[in-house]
């Protein structure tokens, strides 16, 4: 029977692109806003409490979008993988019901925050953001536990097909992909974040609008996210040592290593072709160096599995690459940015600083998204890495090119309203932002 | 009562509670499109339709989200207890789980979009949208319960029709009813909230709505007895007079007493009794169709190995104790009316403090590379995971620490950045 995977790749790659970015805001805006609300509350200074009001305008869109495509993501699991979800679905299921209570937490103090503003004491109000704050942490813990899993599963024992001696707790959190994993997108959400956040005010001061108003609005997202892009360097290190040990075939797609070779070289850019790298600036040893610390450790190549077990190459090489470049130069713009602050104590005056601010922003969510791409598609064929492959997980439903064509319509619909909304929300005048929060028009009623 | 019977009472709970509530925000919906043909210009039938609107949106806002995190919850909780049924269910029924998702993001979209606008014409396309996607997801999950019951989802991938399977008639029945009963619930909860308000004349108009969508909804389910009958005969039989009974007899008498309480504006227990009728309907589905989950597959056969459910039964229990009290909190405040228009909290005003001495900034940037320094020594030179582990706490404790010596509202608030 026919088989739709590769349409059902897509739509979950494509639900999955969307979702991400949304997840970013989830994650690391609620923090943000607090501060500045802890800001005002401490100086009594009412243009931290209009930076922390529009923002939570922005947050309350953003997560509304957020619920409905993590929603559709929901619904994929069973839709497009019901073989997957037939025989896993005791393992890992945990994790996502336990997520499903962190939504909870989510929804209901974004629901208090967004409507609270004036209406609750102003402690209370503060008070509110901390189980959100904590939400998008347990949420991101209990997701990434699952695909933690599906990268290195463990916790039961498959027999005739189906999985007995289930230990689902030692499957999700007993697993050591789960901590590097989820530092490193815990951090991404704070880059993501922060460089998104600032872009726009980085465009304002291009254009001359420099009053401490947009100073503000700059210096706080992009502080942070300064400060966190030379740390997940470092992290990146760690999550690619981890990806040797557990999964060398993987590593091998990523460095573009057909033969399995002792004192592996790295390869900067170029494309693999015919079990070489071509076109690409190849530098001794470092590849050895890097995943196993010595220069002369072996790295598998791609030829120690069957050519059916391998990943697409060209795909995983170039969103590493990009990632990693982007990443760096991330880290660059952040050092320079704190060395300033340091040295000048200033922000920095050049115009080429905030034009690569402002270009930061975008580049931020391709590293992104790049990175996901490594973990997914570096993970084929397998879905649940060495135990499934898609094939066997993937739906027989013959529906899956209609819904994914609907899925990808639907979503570009979406994109036009968000960008529609967000443009009128940031032009709304700023005497209107009574705490009425995203769905009640500034001046209804009035 | 055995341990593979508990997770589908908790998803059982869950439906039922996702259709009170979640069902009345899609009511909400379904009463805008009622009054959008009259929205347009002006005049005083206009002027109503647009409070109407206005009222049916405003009541849903600061619940919306978690209203509908229910639906999740039900999904997580059968995936992970009943594995099997799950992944048949979703693939067999995969048009309406579509068309379900795609109602849904239409109406976070419009959700999120009306606070980009308050002129009248665009507002009437959102609200359109917004009105359309209201009916069209409870009537997709209505139709997927439907199938359900009447045996229209075999056990396997994709095994039942694509389209046969809920498109007869006890899966439509199912959907239109859950499209009526979203429409009574919503007016039931609009004209409570109208009253409570002082809206006298909102709350008769909303009255009147739930007059006729009760009875509407009750038409629907006395001429759906034929349809059940022919379509889905084991299941009419152990409704009607089998162990179902008692929860269809729950449910014509939270409906009819909903439907005097209503007449006789007591708003606010009728909101109970029509949650009463939703769950009875629930109650008599579950115990009419059980043992049975799926056609030859009982719970017992569907429901995952013993310890993972267990786990499962723990996570709830205490998910439950931290959400059921959150969720009280979230209610009380906009049920006490705290989040009506026009509520202000007496603001204390705030009393300005030092901002941080600069002096400690310089210790605080020497934490932060104290951190940064530990995590190249735990994270990247060291190998083995509990070092990994300190690596990543003097990682986080860097940022921290970097954070407070940056201190970026002093850097904003100081040099101006053009000279
Ligand atoms: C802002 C985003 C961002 C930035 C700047 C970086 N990464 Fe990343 N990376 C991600 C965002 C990301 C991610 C959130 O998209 C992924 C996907 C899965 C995950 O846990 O994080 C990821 C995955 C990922 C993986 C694959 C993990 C797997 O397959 O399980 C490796 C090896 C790296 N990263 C390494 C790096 C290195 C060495 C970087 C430094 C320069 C780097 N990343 C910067
Ligand atoms: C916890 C989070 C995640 C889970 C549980 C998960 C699960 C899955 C599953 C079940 C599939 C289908 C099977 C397969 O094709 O291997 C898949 C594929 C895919 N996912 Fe993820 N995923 C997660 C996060 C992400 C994110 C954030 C992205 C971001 C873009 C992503 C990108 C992809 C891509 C590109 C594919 C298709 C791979 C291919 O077939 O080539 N995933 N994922
Ligand atoms: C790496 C992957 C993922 C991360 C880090 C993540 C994290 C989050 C976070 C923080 C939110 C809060 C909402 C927001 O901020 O917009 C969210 C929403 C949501 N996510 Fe994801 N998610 C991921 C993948 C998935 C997957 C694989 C699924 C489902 C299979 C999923 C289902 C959902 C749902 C249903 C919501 C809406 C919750 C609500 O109603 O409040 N997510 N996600």
């Amino acid at each position: 029977m026919q088989t739709y995977l590769r349409q059902a790749s897509q739509m979950q790659a494509l639900s999955f692109t969307v979702h991400i970015p949304l997840v970013c805001f989830g994650i690391a805006l609620p923090a943000i806003i607090a501060f500045m609300e802890w800001r005002f509350l401490r100086t009594g200074d009412e243009l931290y409490r209009t930076l922390a009001r529009r923002w939570t305008r922005l947050m309350a869109a953003l997560f509304a979008v957020g619920v409905i495509t993590g929603t559709i993501l929901s619904f994929e699991m069973g839709m497009l993988w019901p073989g997957f979800m037939s025989r896993f679905g005791g393992v890992f299921g945990l994790g996502f019901a336990i997520e499903g209570f962190s939504f909870f937490m989510e929804a209901i103090f974004i629901g208090i925050y967004v409507y609270g503003w004036k209406r609750l004491k102003p402690r209370t109000h503060l008070l509110c953001a901390v189980p959100i704050i904590l939400a998008g942490f347990t949420g991101s813990l209990m997701v990434i536990s699952v695909n933690a899993w599906m990268q290195h599963p463990s916790g039961f024992k498959l027999v005739h097909g189906r999985a007995v001696d289930v230990h689902p707790l030692a499957a999700l959190f007993g697993n050591s992909f789960l901590w590097n994993e989820l530092i490193h997108m815990y951090l991404a959400g704070y880059i993501v974040t922060g460089f998104v956040l600032a872009a726009p005010y980085a465009i304002a001061m291009l254009r001359g609008r420099r009053g401490r108003y947009e100073r503000t609005a700059l210096a706080v997202p992009l502080a942070i996210a300064a400060i966190v892009s030379p740390i997940q360097v470092l992290v990146g290190d760690w999550v690619a040592r981890d990806v040797a040990t557990e999964q060398p075939t993987k590593l091998a797609a990523i460095e573009g290593l057909a033969h399995t070779t002792r004192g592996a070289s790295e390869h900067l850019l170029g494309w693999y072709e015919n079990g070489q790298v071509k076109f690409g600036i190849a530098i001794p040893k470092l590849l050895s160096l890097l995943a196993f610390h010595s220069f002369n450790a072996k790295v598998q190549g791609l030829d120690a599995v069957p050519a059916s077990q391998r990943p697409p190459i060209n795909i995983t090489r170039i969103s590493f690459q990009l990632m990693v470049m982007i990443g760096t130069a991330l880290a660059v713009l952040g050092v320079w940015f704190l060395f300033m602050r340091y040295r000048r104590k200033r922000l920095p005056d050049t115009r080429w600083f905030y034009m690569a601010v402002a270009a930061a922003g975008p580049l931020s969510l391709v590293a992104l998204i790049a990175g996901w791409i490594v973990t997914e598609v570096g993970r084929q064929p397998w879905v649940v890495y060495k135990v499934m492959t898609t094939t066997q997980a993937v739906t027989d439903a013959r529906s899956v090119p209609v819904g994914y064509a609907a899925l990808a319509i639907a979503y570009v619909l979406v994109a036009i309203g968000v960008v529609w909304v967000l443009r009128r929300l940031s032009a709304a005048p700023l005497d209107e932002l009574d705490g009425a929060p995203a769905g009640t028009p500034a001046t209804a009623g009035a | 009562m055995h341990l593979y019977d508990l997770p589908i009472i908790c998803v059982l709970v869950g439906l039922a509670l996702y259709a009170v509530l979640g069902g009345a925000d899609f009511g909400a919906g379904f009463w805008q499109l009622t009054t959008l043909p009259v929205a347009r210009g002006s005049g005083e039938r206009a002027e109503r339709a647009r409070l109407i609107r206005e009222h049916a949106h405003h009541s849903m806002g600061p619940v919306w989200e978690a209203n509908h995190v229910w639906l999740i919850f039900v999904l997580t909780v059968t995936w992970t207890a009943y594995p099997r049924a799950f992944g048949a269910i979703a693939s067999t029924l995969a048009v309406p789980l579509l068309l379900a998702g795609l109602g849904v993001v239409f109406r976070g979209i419009a959700y999120a979009l009306r606070s980009g606008t308050d002129r009248p014409s665009e507002l009437g396309v959102i609200d359109t949208i917004f009105s359309l996607s209201s009916i069209l997801t409870p009537f997709a999950l209505g139709a997927m319960v439907g199938a359900i019951a009447a045996r229209r989802v075999p056990v396997g991938n994709a095994a039942g029709s694509l389209i046969g399977s809920w498109t007869s008639g006890t899966p439509v029945l199912v959907g239109v009813l859950a499209v009526a009963i979203s429409a009574y619930m919503a007016a039931v909860y609009l004209a409570a909230d109208a009253a409570r308000n002082g809206e006298r004349e909102l709350a008769e108009q909303f009255r009147h709505r739930a007059l006729g969508a009760g009875g509407v909804a009750g038409i629907v389910a006395i001429v759906g007895l034929p349809v059940l009958h022919a379509g889905a005969h084991p299941l009419y039989h152990r409704l009607l007079d089998g162990p179902g009974l008692v929860g269809v007899a729950i449910s014509v008498i939270g409906g009819l007493s909903t439907l005097v309480l209503v007449a006789i504006r007591r708003f606010e227990p009728a909101r109970v009794s029509a949650a009463v009728a939703v769950a009875g309907m629930i109650i008599g589905w579950a115990l009419a169709q059980q043992p049975l989950l799926l056609p030859h597959l009982t719970l017992r056969q569907a429901a995952a190995p013993h310890e993972a459910l267990v786990v499962l039964l723990i996570a709830i229990a205490m998910g439950a104790a931290i959400l059921f009290p959150s969720l009280a909190f979230l209610f009380s405040l906009v049920l006490r009316g705290h989040f009506d228009p026009g509520h202000v909290a007496q603001d204390a005003p705030a009393s300005p403090r030092a901002v941080l001495a600069a002096s400690s900034a310089g210790l605080f940037a020497r934490l932060a590379v104290a951190g940064l320094l530990g995590g190249l020594g735990f994270l990247t030179a060291a190998d083995a995971p509990w070092a990994h582990a300190i690596g990543v706490v003097c990682l986080l404790a860097c940022a921290v620490f970097a954070f407070v010596a940056v201190d970026p509202t002093g850097l904003a608030a100081g040099g101006d950045a053009s000279s």
